[in-house]
């Protein structure tokens, strides 16, 4: 029994020397200042920055070969972390969530055939250019679902997607998989949008949508700062944002949601945490 | 004629789905008369859509060119009857969007253009007969619709010396190439000859499978005397897949990512042969065509003689109308078929069937999960893998589904037709392709 | 009005054979099998069958249930398992193990995976290979087939491939049974699993699903045929120490194996030329633990083993693709 007390504590002492040294002598030359960016950066790896992973935009970060800005998950905090890490300015660039510009579930929207297939939007797409009759509209099939690695998107009972604004990180990754570009990016401080996607004429979207809209101005000559209409869509003016909020309740085909009221029919998400109470949390 | 029977070729893979061919097979080809209206678009074949070339209010004969060739891989569009152009604008088109046509209304008087001109191919070399095709809009009629010309103009580096007609129509419920092998052998034959001496060569095989007994052995007798020879072919879709088609006759495999043209075959359709006839014979261009109007939910399911530009609806009007209400309309066979957004759809120069099913003709679908069972990848004609070329396709991981030669697919739709647990197998290739050729735009 | 027409991508057809009539086919299979081992076991035999069925259906349920996914009863996948599985159990097993079985083929051996299509395992023989090594008492204790005619009680016994093993390592030769007895080994007339008894009736079961292609003949005739000659080599050399490859064929769980669960399409190979060598790899350690292991049935961890092994035979038997080889002159 002594023997193999020996023989164990032996191989045992012998292989925490053998490590304890080739750590030392095999170690691989680190800047310290990397380790305590990637620290700062949120760790998702959803490619936001360009860099496929959070390791990889570190390491750029640090080397100077890319921006301190770029990671819109880690939002202001990362980015002033970071910026004091490397002893530069922080410079953050105004914080934005996707909004998904459309209202027109399979309720309140009509399809121009009935699709057979693979759940997925861009699937979809290219059969006849997708089953709702609004080109602009969303499919409601789950593509931006998936593709958001920080489970901020959800389709509701009628098929539509609802992003939540408080889980949103601004990533564009649901951007780029949407086959019908309905969603856009917006500053997260803005609560109103105009909810639709679609440049047909009013005369026609009433015909396929009941929520969709048909440019009839009313927003615009209530609010004229805070509105533009192209192409028979309304656009809502960021940096009026307050006064978009003011005239929301006006649009006859409430295409125009104000979201401190609450999200979409249909979507779990219940309200937005008001914006006094976002930055306390965080 | 048994001996033509015995000797039966085949492929490796494919599969036996219901014939259909009950509904209209032995029905002789009807003319289907002239509609209130032919919307003709000027996206029919692969390669530049023509541009038009008459404005609203001209007057057009049957055969006047509408539309120009845009470039080499392009074909003219022409007036499939005498009229007037009342518009010229978008229309749904059978890809299921709205696309360039020219409307004509016919003026009942049905005339020729004069200044088309038949000619006699033995005094036509190659080059003039090719050029005569082009003009005339000779596309392939067997679904594909690439412009024959340039099929028929292969690098010199590529010697011809096998030309192989498609009489197979393996797709199930179309029957118009047998109707048409069948009726009109002269026409054909004709085509046939015309195609050889464009290529330079003398060996021409027809395929034909062999639940067209009357039509291997009509062409048989009839081809012996003009060096045509005739191949029986076992009854296996795709057997009427140019690949298999070329293995099944010439037992050659056309190199993965190539043409036919790299084995030294060139692969015809029937119905083409017999345009090319009546194109360079009479100088008549490509206006017309026989289409299967089929499938059980038809009253009277016909082969109607159909002038490029009628809309379904009339075509399903002429065969008595629907015995239930349409839940797919099918431009095409069933197999690779493309679903149509309504019956106001014309009919175009690849159109070789129209297939009606009902809510009870339709399949049975809930996609469940891939058990595992291998039977996709016994009947692929390519022997690929298609559950895991879809399953990499469903995870977005495009590289392995390169690595699974996703890019060899020719969509035959033969794995989604066996699949148990009814995954839409073609659907997620087709996706794995489109993603494969997009990153390979980019890099 | 909205349009009622469906668009979709190619193909419109069908053959028709979806996955709940693929499974419900190899439960018909199984049923001469079944009902063989009612005839020479009585009730105890039904109350395996019972609860084994009835108890994988019911935890599939709920594994369904607790991840808050569509039921997946329907596919009959479940009850399969479930028959599975009590066919692979020893008659007289008390309620628990039943239960118990069907708790770790459904929850370990299928759903934590992911269920259906993604379990790399066999889950009958997953569940039967836990309770063999948990419970090797009650797990080996066979009883004598008593007719149902007969009105006998249930008296213990050996299988026959105990005995063998018994009596090799005791004497090392052959008890005077793997001798002879071959008709009463066909019809089942012997101790054993429920499904191990009656190679008619499995044979039966077989050749339907071969008949139906629901099975192709590759996997089994690998499996069986590895068997047959290797056994029949070491038969030819030492026939006093190692029985005949038809006492292989007919004793022990071989045909079941072969048949029903070396072909469970997720769990083995997808490509034919992969199925033959997953077949002879079954065979090969089927004959190997059955003359030189410890335990003497081999069948189940032979195809567990092989089932670690598919992946790997997949990716070196893929097919061939069209085009590959070079143009014939």
């Amino acid at each position: 029994m002594f023997a193999s007390i020996l023989t164990l504590g032996g191989i045992g002492l012998f292989a925490a020397v053998a490590l304890g040294v080739a750590a030392k002598k095999f170690a691989v030359e680190i800047d310290p200042r990397e380790l305590a960016v990637l620290d700062a950066l949120p760790g998702a790896n959803c490619g936001a920055c360009g860099m496929p992973g959070c390791a990889g935009y570190a390491k750029a970060i640090v080397d100077g070969s890319m921006a301190p800005n770029l990671c819109t998950p880690g939002g202001s905090e990362a980015i002033e972390k970071i910026a004091q890490i490397m002893g530069v300015e922080a410079q953050s660039a105004e914080p934005q969530v996707a909004v998904v510009c459309c209202q027109g579930d399979n309720q309140k929207a009509t399809l121009k055939y009935r699709y057979l297939g693979l759940y997925d939007c861009n699937a979809a797409q290219k059969i006849a250019d997708g089953p709702k009759t609004c080109p602009g509209g969303c499919l409601g099939l789950g593509s931006c679902v998936r593709a958001c690695p920080f489970d901020a998107i959800e389709i509701t009972a009628a098929g539509l997607a609802v992003i939540n604004r408080d889980k949103c990180t601004g990533c564009q990754k649901c951007v780029a998989q949407c086959p019908r570009s309905v969603i856009h990016m917006t500053p997260r401080l803005a609560e109103t949008h105009v909810l639709c996607n679609s440049t047909d004429k009013g005369a026609q979207v009433r015909k396929y949508c009941q929520v969709g809209c048909i440019a009839c101005q009313i927003c615009k000559k209530n609010a004229p700062e805070a509105y533009q209409i192209e192409n028979f869509l309304a656009r809502v003016d960021y940096s009026h944002a307050a006064a978009a909020a003011a005239v929301a309740e006006k649009c006859p085909t409430k295409c125009i949601r104000d979201f401190s009221h609450g999200y979409p029919d249909g979507s779990s998400y219940g309200v937005p945490t008001p914006e006094k109470l976002r930055g306390e949390a965080v | 004629m048994k001996s033509a029977l015995k000797n039966l070729k085949s492929f490796a893979g494919g599969l036996h789905p219901p014939d259909g061919k009950h509904f209209s097979a032995g029905k002789a080809i009807e003319i289907c008369p002239l509609p209130e209206e032919l919307v003709i678009p000027l996206a029919q074949h692969i390669g530049a859509p023509a541009e038009a070339c008459v404005e609203v209010g001209a007057l057009v004969k049957k055969g006047s060119p509408i539309a120009k060739a845009k470039g080499f891989v392009s074909v003219p569009i022409h007036a499939s009857t005498s009229g007037e152009v009342i518009a010229v604008e978008p229309r749904l088109h059978p890809m299921g969007k709205h696309l360039p046509a020219v409307v004509i209304k016919p003026d009942g008087k049905d005339l020729w253009d004069d200044s088309l001109t038949g000619a006699d191919p033995q005094d036509l070399n190659a080059a003039e007969l090719k050029n005569r095709l082009q003009a005339a809009g000779i596309v392939g009629l067997g679904g594909a619709t690439f412009p024959t010309h340039v099929k028929l103009s292969p690098p010199a580096d590529k010697p011809i010396d096998t030309l192989i007609l498609n009489g197979v129509e393996c797709e199930p419920f179309l029957t118009a190439d047998h109707r048409l092998m069948l009726e009109e052998t002269e026409r054909i034959f004709d085509g046939i000859d015309i195609l050889r001496k464009i290529l330079g060569i003398t060996r021409a095989v027809i395929g034909i499978e062999a639940n067209k007994p009357d039509a291997i052995e009509l062409l048989t007798a009839r081809g012996a005397a003009r060096q045509i020879e005739v191949q029986a072919l076992e009854v296996k879709y795709p057997q009427g897949a140019e690949k298999q088609l070329i293995d099944a006759i010439t037992g050659r495999q056309v190199p993965s990512g190539t043409l036919p043209m790299e084995v030294g075959v060139v692969v015809q359709n029937v119905g083409t042969c017999a345009a090319i006839s009546d194109a360079i014979r009479r100088g008549h261009p490509l206006v017309e065509r026989v289409v299967s109007i089929t499938g059980p939910a038809l009253v009277e399911p016909k082969n109607l003689l159909v002038r490029i530009g009628t809309s379904l609806q009339f075509l399903v009007d002429q065969c008595g109308g629907l015995n239930g209400a349409a839940a797919k309309i099918i431009m095409g066979g069933p197999m690779m078929g493309q679903t149509q957004l309504s019956l106001d759809v014309p009919a175009i120069r690849g159109t070789s069937g129209v297939l009606i099913f009902r809510q009870q003709d339709l399949p049975r679908y809930e996609a469940g999960p891939c058990i595992r069972c291998g039977r996709c990848i016994s009947v692929c004609p390519i022997h690929l893998q298609p559950t895991s070329i879809a399953a990499c396709a469903r995870l977005d991981m495009i590289d392995q589904a390169a690595g699974y030669h996703a890019l060899d697919c020719i969509e035959c739709g033969c794995c989604t037709y066996i699949c148990p647990a009814t995954l839409p197998l073609v659907q997620s290739i087709r996706y794995a392709k489109a993603a494969i050729m997009a990153q390979k735009r980019t890099t | 009005m909205e349009n009622q027409l469906y668009l979709s991508s190619s193909p419109h057809i069908h053959n028709g054979e979806t996955t709940d009539q693929v499974m419900r086919k190899v439960i018909y299979a199984l049923v001469p099998a079944s009902l063989v081992s009612l005839y020479f076991f009585g009730l105890p035999a039904l109350s395996v069958l019972l609860i084994c069925t009835l108890g994988c259906m019911v935890f599939e349920a709920l594994s369904c249930w607790l991840k808050k996914i569509p039921q997946t009863l329907a596919d009959g996948s479940a009850a399969l398992t479930g028959i599975l599985l009590a066919l692979n159990l020893p008659p007289s097993s008390p309620w628990w193990i039943s239960l118990l079985g069907a708790a770790i083929a459904i929850l370990i051996g299928k759903q934590v995976y992911g269920g259906l299509g993604h379990n790399p395992f066999n889950p009958a023989l997953v569940a039967r290979v836990v309770l063999l090594i948990s419970f090797p008492v009650q797990m080996t204790n066979w009883t004598a087939p008593a007719p149902l005619t007969s009105g006998f009680d249930a008296v213990t016994t050996a299988t026959p491939l105990g005995e063998m093993k018994t009596a090799v390592m005791l004497t090392g030769k052959l008890p005077a049974l793997a001798q002879s007895g071959f008709s009463d080994y066909l019809l089942g007339n012997m101790g054993g699993c429920l499904g191990e008894v009656s190679a008619l009736a499995l044979l039966l079961g077989g050749v339907y699903l071969l008949y139906k292609k629901i099975i192709s003949w590759h996997t089994p005739v690998a499996f069986i045929g590895t068997v047959l000659v290797l056994g029949g080599i070491f038969w030819a050399i030492a026939p006093e120490k190692y029985p005949s490859p038809l006492f292989h064929l007919v004793t022990g769980g071989l045909i079941l194996g072969a048949f029903f669960m070396a072909t469970d399409m997720v769990t083995s190979p997808v490509t034919t030329k992969g199925m033959l060598i997953f077949g002879c790899g079954c065979g090969l350690l089927t004959l190997l633990i059955r003359l030189f292991g410890g335990y003497p049935e081999g069948v189940s961890f032979a195809i567990l083993l092989m089932n670690a092994a598919t992946p790997l035979i997949d990716r070196f038997c893929r097919p061939k693709i069209y085009g590959q080889r070079p143009a014939k002159a």
